[in-house]
């Protein structure tokens, strides 16, 4: 016990020493897609020079990033005008510029210039339809009613997708269908479909040679990328927050769809796009080394145990006591396991935004959140098994003249083992599957390479994660089995021979 | 459960408690034991009155014995047997001598100690409850119904052994029962409960011949045998 606290204590040292070296350090943060993933890199190989500088990859939505950004968890992260008017400030119309500087700086954010590129919404078509039918607006798309349309679901449904587009344009398509973003590209290649929505970056659209049409009378919103970044980042790191600025200006559509190809199509790894991204800016090769994709699975099934591990080692020590609590009085058991079971009904991705104000995001809200959800099972197989001991062997415990930390220690605790292990090891399974959703938080871990890999839609990079995920939690299940038969008594699983 | 029910147990005697079912017999023995606190009254034993200072104290000079040895599932019965002698801080040769010692008074074959509790029968599951109990050498042996989970066989074999027992140590006993023939067996004296009161205690003949309630005499007579009446009324035997 006394080993095991320590243990617990050098491990917790460790993990906060980690994240605590020497200024200026800067956190830079990205969303879950290719576009995000290589900006962000992009940013920490400018700023790399002059700070020590982190990536917090593949934060799990435009909400949580902010957050990260507003409560200082991260220092800077690329965005889109369109989503700042939209998703941030929740704005039904399009705010100017003026207008979102001054709403961002209420929360100390400031926004840069535009990097240069608009990832925003815009029909493709393939270059043949383009000659063939003398397209190059959407006004001149409008003349072809004869063409057939395919689009994404989601742009069939937005007020600034189909509806509102055709309504701008005076549309009058008579066939417009409903078709996955993936189809869409088959469909333009082999004739099935004449136009469908595509974004401004897309990779494929160098991959097929797709042709963008005009949007001559401004429908479409712009989503110019940007900086957001902490107002007080260009004073604490000011060498690096120039370097990063370097960024503004410098990407056009070409680039980033160039870069976005390399991840998406040709599979080259973030890192490796952003180098080549920031090469001409920085007139260098490229200076940072990425990983094997070995030592990749190696880091995250370390990083991922060292989430279980921790949490559920806290998660004993605090839960056995309370269970133990729990049957001292009733009102404590009504608390205790009550309190727990409330936690236990909270989506885990509510409580991990929860947690992101209070504790900022990466591996401490992840910890905390897995703790949370391991205390229940725990707490209840602990009272559980405590109070199914039989009365009289308590009262033998307690008549033969031991101390009452005696009785506990010597009798209930060892006949109870079997039930709160079996309390242990529910957790632990729960646990290996759900930190896998601590990646959203910035946490490290099996979560990361399934994260980006549902990004991707590349089955590869999820199973690179999955895969290691699911053998992990078998493996926690059979080492139980074997703490079981080490921890628990002989006696408590032996059968009289004669039945 | 009790109604102002008094016992005084004198030392190096046995008294065999007995009443109906319900009487408070077995509480009044969760009371000696401190294990149910009165709302009125105390617990003494030799001079020293139970209070929460002294309850721990006076358990660890009294033997509990219950039904089906009451043993711990989770250890051995040599370990059900030292636990309390290595809790108090006894060196372990101290322990294997008295171990030895009980062993052969109660008629355990050593070899059986190494065995968890399932593993042994509900007889050798008794003996090792009696030498958990003997194993601090207590001045106060409390049993409440040691043998009532026993088969006919063992139990009366049980019972011989334990007369021995009682008079080969000379300590004071106190064991409940609802078995009058066990309890005039086993007791110095009888005390025989109704409704949480202790109605009357001394010798069996004593209680047999002067009854102090009509209860008395009925529970005796109710206890008698079966085979002391004989089917005698029946007209003709069968064959």
């Amino acid at each position: 016990m006394r080993r095991a606290l320590a243990l617990f204590v050098v491990l917790a040292i460790a993990l906060s020493v980690s994240t605590a070296r020497a200024a200026p350090r800067i956190a830079v943060g990205s969303k879950a897609f290719a576009e995000s993933w290589i900006l962000g890199d992009a940013l920490a190989l400018l700023a790399g020079a002059s700070a020590d500088v982190e990536h917090r990859k593949s934060l799990g939505g435009t909400e949580i990033a902010y957050q990260a950004l507003r409560t200082g968890a991260i220092d800077v992260y690329p965005e889109y005008t369109g989503t700042i008017g939209e998703v941030i400030l929740a704005s039904p119309d399009r705010p100017s510029t003026e207008e979102m500087r001054q709403r961002l700086a209420t929360d100390g954010v400031l926004m840069s210039d535009p990097l240069g590129f608009n990832d925003g919404y815009a029909i493709a078509v393939t270059v043949a339809t383009a000659t063939s039918r003398g397209l190059r607006t959407l006004s001149d798309l409008a003349r072809h009613p004869e063409l057939k349309m395919g689009f994404s679901h989601e742009f069939l449904g937005r007020a600034d997708g189909w509806p509102g587009l055709s309504r701008r344009y005076g549309m009058t398509n008579g066939e417009v269908r409903g078709i996955q973003h993936e189809l869409a590209y088959e469909a333009l290649a082999t004739g099935k479909i004449d136009a469908t929505d595509i974004y401004t970056t897309d990779a494929q659209i160098r991959a097929l040679s797709l042709v963008l049409l005009a949007d001559d009378r401004a429908f479409f919103r712009r989503y110019d990328a940007v900086l957001l970044y902490r107002a007080d980042l260009p004073a604490r790191a000011s060498d690096a927050f120039h370097a990063m600025e370097r960024l503004v200006g410098a990407v056009d559509d070409a680039r980033m769809m160039r870069a976005n190809a390399r991840v998406v199509l040709d599979k080259v790894g973030s890192l490796q796009a952003a180098e080549e991204l920031v090469s001409p800016i920085l007139g260098t090769g490229s200076r940072l080394e990425s990983r094997s994709v070995a030592r990749e699975i190696a880091v995250n099934v370390w990083r991922h145990l060292e989430l279980v591990g921790l949490s559920l080692f806290a998660a004993i020590l605090v839960g056995v006591p309370l269970g133990i609590l729990a049957t001292r009085a009733r009102i404590l058991s009504a608390v205790t396991l009550s309190g727990a079971a409330i936690v236990q009904t909270i989506p885990s991705l509510a409580l991990l935004a929860f947690l992101i104000p209070l504790l900022g995001i990466g591996a401490v809200p992840a910890l905390v959140a897995l703790f949370l959800y391991s205390l229940l099972p725990i707490v209840e197989s602990t009272y559980v098994g405590l109070t199914s001991i039989p009365r009289e062997l308590l009262d033998a415990s307690e008549a033969l003249g031991l101390t009452r930390r005696a009785q506990l220690l010597k009798v209930a605790l060892p006949m109870a083992s079997p039930a709160i292990l079996s309390g242990i090891k529910t957790s632990a399974v729960i646990n290996v599957g759900t930190a896998t959703i601590a990646a959203l938080v910035g946490a490290e871990g099996l979560g990361k390479p399934i994260l980006e890999g549902i990004a991707l839609r590349d089955t590869r990079q999820i199973l690179q994660g999955a895969l290691p995920a699911a053998l992990l939690s078998l493996g926690v299940r059979w080492g139980f089995s074997l703490v079981e038969k080490i921890v628990v008594p002989p006696g408590l699983r032996l059968r009289h021979p004669d039945g | 459960m009790l109604a102002g029910a008094s016992l005084v147990v004198p030392s190096h005697r046995s008294v065999a408690l007995i009443g109906p079912s319900g009487c408070g017999k077995s509480t009044l023995l969760r009371v000696a034991i401190g294990l149910v606190r009165p709302d009125e009254g105390s617990v003494r034993l030799g001079d020293v009155v139970m209070t929460a200072d002294t309850r721990r104290a006076i358990r660890l000079r009294t033997g509990y014995v219950i039904q089906d040895g009451g043993l711990f599932p989770h250890l051995t019965a040599e370990q059900n047997v030292a636990l309390v002698a290595r809790h108090v801080g006894w060196a372990a040769p101290r322990i294997a001598t008295r171990i030895a010692e009980l062993s052969g008074l109660t008629g355990i074959d050593p070899g059986m100690l190494a065995r968890y509790p399932v593993q042994l029968s509900g007889g050798q599951r008794q003996r090792v409850g009696i030498m958990r109990a003997l194993m601090l050498d207590p001045d106060l042996l409390l049993m409440d119904e040691p043998l009532a989970a026993l088969d006919p066989v063992m139990r009366s074999r049980l019972q011989r052994d334990l007369h021995a027992l009682f008079a080969r140590l000379d300590k004071t006993v106190l064991i409940v029962t609802h078995d009058m023939g066990e309890a005039a067996y086993l007791g110095h004296e009888v005390a025989i409960m109704q409704g949480g009161r202790v109605l009357q205690q001394g010798p069996f003949e004593d209680l047999a011949q002067r009854p102090a309630s009509p209860f008395v005499t009925e529970f005796i007579r109710a206890q008698r045998p079966p085979w002391s009446e004989p089917l005698s009324a029946a007209p003709e035997a069968r064959s």
